[in-house]
């Protein structure tokens, strides 16, 4: 049991980090559906930079710059030019594919030194509970310190409010005098960013190693675990451990020799974002009163 | 400053010339990007584009790459169009080549040509069934379909690679998961001999030109346009959003099962882990390269197909990784949602002191 | 005008591309002075406006504030010089509260002093509003003293307020003006944007009219009638719409029977048990503020929305409750919805295309599943003539037509069809006099030629102008229709309040 809530909590912490990002970028009306490509070039970028620095910290770095970069690029087409969201973040998935492949050639194969965990001695290694809540990674609660600092920025600040109104009327925000434009780059690049370092602890932690396609689909689970979540914070969290505890019971369930074919139990964490999707979506009331009014619609100011 | 103004109704100029500014503009960048690999770029970009050109295998071969783009293409172009996003075809071509595969690989002894009739609507009907799960969730459940049907391709990769390496495995394979291969009953006849150019491309053209015509012409092409372009006046046209959902996911999936089915029994003759899968991604690039017009996807299959072709020959060549043609093709799609721009807003550029 | 004025505009201009809104436009406003700006749709009135709240920048032009020249970047820097704007379309936020809507006009401030700020402003000024309220649960009135508390409270020294009337009931109104002399008696000038003329007559002392974004005239309003305002605003004789005696009245030819349809979703209106007779030769108006459920009564009309039983709704005597629009369409019956933006006409599409949305299956334009474009074109080419639909060329898309244009072609659609039961919302809406009085009369004449026409409409004005018989919409009932000649306004706006009439 106990190892595999350890596990549960490592694996929970990309989908943390790249669907909390993915939910502030949401909230202000920007569907970013590009989530696969960033992170794969955030863990590619932090493997890449991890390998030949030796420097976790520059490579964690590294990482969210490379998610923020293509998030920008993003930004450029879906919010100045106007393009449609969704084909726009297709293409930057496309693209992070390819290009994080390209990246990535020299560096399949290789190893890297397992990250630092944090070691308190006595407490970390002394009982179950301080196993389970303090033998981690940094990067473990880095994750969930930001996922409360974005709840209490969604909630109670005067640039969370700002973000949530342009989400909710990008017009009325912008005859209000805020900057509609400013507020959507920012909240896209910094789900890029998350997005990057998520993928970077991937690469680093949670298999120190780089292969292609490594995601394997997390950053679209990412993306239904911010609809299941109905868009709120806390529930994201809750949705996150959720999904890990799936994605990782398919070991376990191999490994305890249950006769289930190892594709079989590999599909769950698939099937189980479908049914999630199903159980939230089909309360549309729910969805409308929940989803940022203007997900996914571009905005022109008059000038 | 630059600014975007809206124009007062789409440029007919740039709808045509956007495409053909992206390809350019991913040429120049492609080039900048072999130069940064310390490869000479004009080499290369000649290697990638010129050479699947310059001898009549090359040039059958590139029919032969575009046939399945143009088949999911041409459906994708019609379903985007109803603002329907099936970006699960390449789980759909996966189960279309399964669902074929399965019908040749359980009778290994048939023989005639009237075999490749059921075979290729078993493939069809693969692909419609798993286009019919997206369509379900979202008419019934209001559930997103891009979210579901790419779930849906991880699982069909997973069943694919179960099947291979468990109960259909050849036990003549020596340790490489395949299938036995097909009789030559299934096998699609090839067109012009001394090439790979089979009977798959009439397939292809039929779909291309029958879906325009019916995008065009047709009352049920007009409904298409309605819902994708404005629910609200397609309820006020009395047509049936659900209906459209249904009607674009099982032509989407039809066709990208066909394709599955195509492929496989044109090109391996068996079933392997890699039945060109990927197609069912290219080809959204294939149907916003062609405008999301099916005659259009049929031209934008064939610029990707040099892509592809250019790319195997570069990896002989050049020693150039696989992986920088899904970077080109990644670029072209943006450069593409980037020129896009320019059909609807015209740039202006606003003069010091004018407001 | 010996002070010096508090706001002055001298010949301001904005162009959007080869279209000029507003026309070398000067204005001035005195300190404390309550100033209207006139015009019918069109004029130029909100785009000049947005220019001074800094929405808009100027094309040219200059604007000067306490007699220095000022450049107005944004509604900021507006508000900071103490301008705040009331907009005819309101900049709300639904999903966020009262208190947070307020927050985001002002600098950052704790939330629970804010909330006491509002209540007390709220008090002072006779706005009752619950700063903790969340917005999308307030009807149009409420959300409109959420928007002048906004501004109230930041002590603004020019009110501006777009069309704040237009979705008001008479007596909402009239409670708005107590409010307005109040802020004004402490200084505040207020510029009030209108086209109601008696409004503006009994509110203001002084007044600038635009037309085609030019200014045509200053004056007194109270000094005019408002039929010389009226004239001046327009410019021409329209052509007053006459209705004219109703034709003697034939049968039923629309026939609500206890209509109840619950809401779809949370921020829908429940219709609840309407009953209404239309008889052919009769237009019979529906009168109500926005919200009350006027969208989803249409929806249930055109069959855009099945009703639980199918005797609810009946054309010409058939139960129709569970058949969908096309069927309804083959029984004769004609809609033209309010947006028609996305509803009633496809923006990309050209107009021929148009005409296959309502005429496909009743006029037999999509035979055997093949669109027979000539056809269509030529139906588009009679709803052009007919009802002097301007636009470039034989197919533009619906979008390049102007507010008016689209919405005679919209209602021309249908009209021409000659239809037994016409339905409309919102027939005039956003569209200039000319047009406006070329629907109403065409609506009028389709009735008295035997065919039954239900008008809903927020505008009274329109209802009382073309409507033998009104009924008025609350809260999704429908109060019993009575002959126009036996209402009032002042009765109609008690119902749309929600009071119950004295036995009519």
């Amino acid at each position: 049991m106990e190892p595999f809530v350890i596990s549960v909590m490592i694996a929970a912490t990309p989908f943390l980090f790249a669907a909390m990002g993915e939910l502030v970028a949401e909230r202000s009306g920007v569907l970013n559906l590009g989530l696969e490509g960033m992170m794969l070039m955030g863990a590619v970028t932090a493997f890449g930079v991890a390998f030949t620095t030796g420097s976790t910290v520059l490579a964690v770095a590294a990482g969210a710059l490379a998610g923020a970069a293509m998030a920008l690029l993003f930004a450029v087409l879906a919010i100045s030019l106007m393009a449609n969201q969704a084909a726009t973040g297709l293409a930057l998935t496309i693209f992070g594919v390819g290009a994080s492949g390209l990246i990535g050639q020299g560096f399949i194969g290789q190893p890297l030194p397992p990250p630092v965990k944090l070691a308190i001695p006595g407490l970390s290694d002394g009982t179950m509970a301080g196993r389970i809540l303090l033998g981690h990674d940094a990067l473990v609660y880095l994750a969930l310190a930001m996922a409360v600092a974005v709840a209490w920025f969604l909630a109670r600040s005067r640039a969370g409010l700002a973000l949530r109104a342009v989400g909710d009327s990008a017009d009325s925000a912008h005859a209000l005098g805020l900057n509609v434009t400013a507020t959507r780059y920012a909240a896209t690049l910094f789900g890029g960013a998350m997005a990057g370092v998520g993928g970077a602890y991937l690469s680093l932690a949670y298999t120190p190693m780089w292969g292609e396609n490594m995601t394997a689909g997390r950053g679209w689970i990412a993306l239904a675990l911010v609809v299941f979540a109905t868009w709120r914070p806390g529930r994201l969290v809750a949705g996150a451990y959720l999904f890990a505890a799936i994605t990782q019971a398919q070991f376990y369930g191999q490994g305890a020799g249950l006769g289930v074919p190892q594709q079989v139990l590999a599909m769950a964490p698939y099937l189980a974002t479908i049914v999630a999707l199903v159980i939230i979506s089909r309360d549309r009331a729910l969805t409308r009163a929940n989803a940022p009014a203007c997900l996914g619609r571009p905005f022109r100011a008059d000038r | 400053m630059i600014l975007l103004e809206p124009r007062p109704a789409p440029s007919r100029l740039f709808s045509l010339a956007s495409p053909l500014i992206a390809i350019a503009l991913t040429l120049m960048a492609s080039a900048a990007l072999m130069a940064a690999m310390g490869r000479d770029p004009l080499a290369a970009l000649s290697v990638y584009f010129v050479s699947p050109f310059q001898d009549a295998y090359g040039r059958a071969e590139l029919v032969v790459k575009a046939i399945p783009l143009a088949l999911i293409g041409a459906g994708l172009a019609v379903c985007f169009r109803a603002n329907v996003w099936n970006i699960g075809a390449a789980g759909q071509f996966t189960l279309g080549a399964l669902a074929a595969g399965g019908l040749a690989l359980a009778l290994p002894n048939a023989a005639g040509p009237l075999w490749l009739v059921p075979y290729l609507l078993a493939g069809c009907l693969g692909g419609m069934v798993w286009a019919a799960i997206p369509a379900l969730l979202r008419t019934r459940f209001n559930a997103n379909e891009i979210l579901v049907s790419l779930m849906l391709t991880y699982v069909a990769g997973l069943l694919l690679d179960l099947l291979v390496r468990g109960p259909w495995r050849s036990p003549l394979s020596f340790g490489f998961p395949q299938t036995r291969d097909f009789a030559d009953a299934f096998a699609l006849p090839v067109l012009v001999a001394g090439t790979r150019l089979h009977l798959g491309l009439v397939l292809a053209v039929l779909a291309c030109v029958g879906l325009w015509l019916m995008m065009t012409r047709t009352l049920k092409g007009f409904e298409v346009r309605v819902v994708g372009a404005a629910p609200r006046a397609a309820g006020f046209a009395g047509f049936s959003e659900a209906r459209t959902v249904w009607f674009a996911m099982l032509l989407s999936g039809g066709l990208a099962g066909l394709a599955g089915a195509v492929e496989v029994s044109a090109t391996i003759g068996k079933i392997q882990p890699d039945i060109g899968a990927g197609y069912g991604f290219t080809a959204i690039i294939v149907a916003f390269l062609g405008r999301l017009n099916p005659l259009g996807a049929a031209l934008g299959a064939l610029v990707l197909a040099v892509s592809y072709i250019g790319g195997e020959n570069a990896q002989i060549l050049l020693k150039l990784p696989k992986n920088v043609t899904g970077v080109f093709q990644g670029m072209l799609l943006f450069f593409l949602l980037a020129c896009d721009t320019l059909i609807r807003w015209r740039l202006r550029l606003r003069r010091a002191g004018e407001a | 005008m010996t002070a010096t004025p508090l706001l002055e505009a001298r010949r301001l201009t904005k162009r959007f591309g080869a279209f000029t809104a507003v026309d070398g436009v000067s204005l001035a406003i005195a300190p404390g002075e309550r100033h209207a700006l006139l015009g019918e749709n069109g004029a130029g009135k909100s785009t000049l406006v947005k220019m001074l709240y800094g929405v808009l920048q100027p094309t040219s032009g200059a604007l000067f504030w306490n007699g220095e020249p000022a450049r107005i970047a944004s509604p900021a820097a507006a508000r900071a010089r103490g301008v705040g704007m009331v907009f005819q379309h309101f900049s709300v936020f639904e999903a966020l509260s009262v208190a947070e809507n307020v927050a985001l006009a002002l600098p950052p401030e704790p939330i629970r002093a804010l909330s006491a700020r509002i209540a007390q402003v709220s008090q002072a000024y006779g706005l009752a509003i619950d700063p903790a309220r969340a917005m999308h649960t307030l009807s149009v009135g409420e959300k409109q003293r959420v928007e002048i508390i906004r501004c109230l409270l930041q002590s603004p020294r020019l009110l501006i307020m777009d069309e704040p009337t237009s979705v008001l009931t008479p007596q909402e109104a009239e409670a708005l003006f107590q409010v307005l002399t109040r802020v004004a008696a402490q200084g505040c000038a207020i510029l009030y944007i209108s086209h109601r003329l008696d409004e503006v007559r009994a509110l203001c002392d002084a007044a600038t009219i635009l037309r085609r974004g030019k200014v045509v005239e200053r004056c007194d309003p109270r000094a005019s009638s408002a039929r010389e305002l009226a004239e001046k605003m327009v410019g021409e004789s329209i052509g007053w719409v006459a209705r004219g005696d109703a034709a003697r009245p034939g049968p039923v030819r629309l026939g609500l029977h206890g209509l109840s349809l619950p809401a779809p979703d949370p921020f829908g209106v429940s219709l609840n048990d309407i009953s209404l007779a239309v008889r052919g030769g009769e237009v019979v108006g529906v009168a109500g503020v926005a919200g009350e459920g006027q969208s989803e009564l249409f929806a249930a009309l055109s069959g855009e929305a099945p009703v639980p039983q199918a005797a609810m709704v009946a054309i010409d005597g058939a139960p129709v409750g569970d058949k969908g629009i096309t069927a309804r369409r083959r029984l004769g019956a004609a809609f033209a919805p309010e947006e028609r933006n996305g509803h009633a006409a496809v923006g990309d599409m050209t107009l021929p295309e148009n005409i296959l949305l309502s005429h496909h299956a009743a006029e037999g334009l999509a035979r055997g599943g093949w669109i027979n474009a000539v056809a269509a074109r030529g139906w588009s080419d009679r709803v052009r003539a007919a009802f002097d639909v301007r636009a470039d060329g034989p197919a533009p898309p619906a979008r390049a037509l102007s507010g008016g244009n689209l919405q005679k072609f919209v209602i021309g659609r249908e009209v021409l069809r000659e239809p037994g039961v016409l339905v409309v919302n919102q027939p005039t809406w956003g569209v200039d006099a000319g047009a406006a009085a070329a629907i109403r009369r065409a609506l009028i004449a389709l009735a008295r030629r035997g065919a039954a026409v239900l008008v809903i409409s927020q505008d009274l004005d329109e209802i009382f102008e073309i409507a033998d018989r009104i009924a008025v919409l609350h809260h999704g009932r429908l109060s019993q229709a009575a002959d126009a000649s036996a209402m009032t306004p002042e009765r109609v706006g008690l119902l749309m309040g929600g009071a119950h009439p004295e036995a009519a």
